[in-house]
């Protein structure tokens, strides 16, 4: 028997992590919850026991859009052989911050 | 008032504190497994370790202070019920999940001002456990009004059980706030809390939880106590022999 399928009312949320010396949220897991505030709630109880982070963020499951596995080869592949996409080609003059 | 009389005090009291935290981490531990939905179950068991924590805080400190050689398994797991200081309102069985979410906000938001005027203390030991101890509490808090409010104002049988939870155990918040000579001693000397002191603010932060929850605040009336002086309900036993079995039958053993 399925969590979904016994309790219809607690979703599924996604849920991000920033840690202590880290400047974005990373993905850490997924957990049910009636609603967000009970969802952050758990979120710091079961991802933050041991330190793992500073601030969390819960989105639920259903507001993600993801890519499909399918889709790869067109999506990222050409990507690959454009090497003029990459900031490479001049020097960063000095003390120009935040570049 | 001499050093004697003053450590005399301070023992009974720091027992006061650590056995309200050792006998609330005992009933939480007991929806380990059993909780409601997953994440609850951690939430609750994360809650106990905390009261543990400071539990043993408590009682190593109480130990020492006796000077009688006991360390805190010698206190948690020998002491009889007679012996033990919690209030009763801390042993009373779980219920179902509202009557353990009342007991938790009741006796949350109760340790929560305890700590936080501990934190001040003029003794360094239990101000520091206190200082740590109330960032916990915050937390515990927290997590019993979330859960108040969302069962008071949610369904019929939800509502009816929640306000069945808080009728029930109303009459035992009193004791947490009775003041005797020895509390009365302690925060003459700087060093412990007169709880009496304590409950209005406790009543304003549990009523404007009850308010948010829809739910009626029970009138003042019986008021059960005897905690303080080992004298306690018949589920205090119950919960001692369930605690102390194993290590009364291996004495000494080690993990």
């Amino acid at each position: 028997m399925t969590n979904e399928a016994r309790r219809p009312e607690w979703g599924l949320w996604e849920v991000f992590v920033r840690p202590r010396r880290g400047l974005s949220h990373s993905h850490v897991g997924s957990l049910h919850a009636p609603d967000a505030d009970i969802a952050l709630r758990n979120a710091r109880d079961v991802y933050t026991r041991r330190q793992e982070g500073v601030s969390i963020w819960v989105v639920p499951a259903s507001a993600i859009t993801a890519s499909s596995p399918d889709e790869k080869d067109s999506f990222f592949d050409p990507a690959g052989d454009k090497v003029y996409r990459h900031p490479t080609f001049y020097e960063v003059p000095e003390g120009v911050q935040h570049l | 008032m001499t050093a004697d009389v003053l450590t005399a005090d301070l023992v009974e009291y720091v027992l006061r504190v650590g056995d309200d935290a050792l006998v609330a981490a005992q009933r939480l531990g007991e929806w380990s497994a059993r909780a409601p939905e997953m994440e609850e179950d951690i939430a609750l068991s994360n809650i106990a370790l905390d009261q543990l924590g400071v539990a043993r805080a408590m009682l190593s400190y109480a130990g020492e202070l006796e000077g009688a050689g006991r360390g805190e398994d010698d206190l948690a797991f020998l002491r009889d019920d007679r012996e033990f200081r919690n209030c009763l309102l801390a042993e009373l069985p779980n219920g179902d999940f509202a009557v353990t979410m009342a007991r938790l906000l009741f006796l949350s938001t109760y340790q929560l001002s305890v700590y936080e005027e501990l934190s001040r203390s003029g003794d360094d030991r239990l101000a520091g456990v206190a200082a740590k101890a109330r960032k916990e509490s915050a937390y515990h808090v927290d997590h019993a009004a979330q859960w108040t409010v969302r069962l008071g104002d949610g369904t019929p049988e939800s509502h009816r059980r929640m306000q069945a939870a808080v009728d029930d155990l109303w009459p035992y918040t009193h004791e947490l706030f009775a003041s005797d000579g020895l509390v009365k001693r302690l925060a003459d000397a700087g060093v412990g809390v007169d709880p009496a002191g304590l409950r209005e603010g406790w009543l304003g932060a549990v009523s404007s939880v009850l308010d948010e929850a829809t739910l009626n605040r029970p009138a003042d009336g019986w008021a059960p106590g005897g905690g303080r002086d080992g004298l306690h309900t018949e589920h205090l036993s119950y919960l001692l022999t369930e605690m102390q079995v194993l290590h009364r039958g291996h004495p000494g053993a080690t993990w």
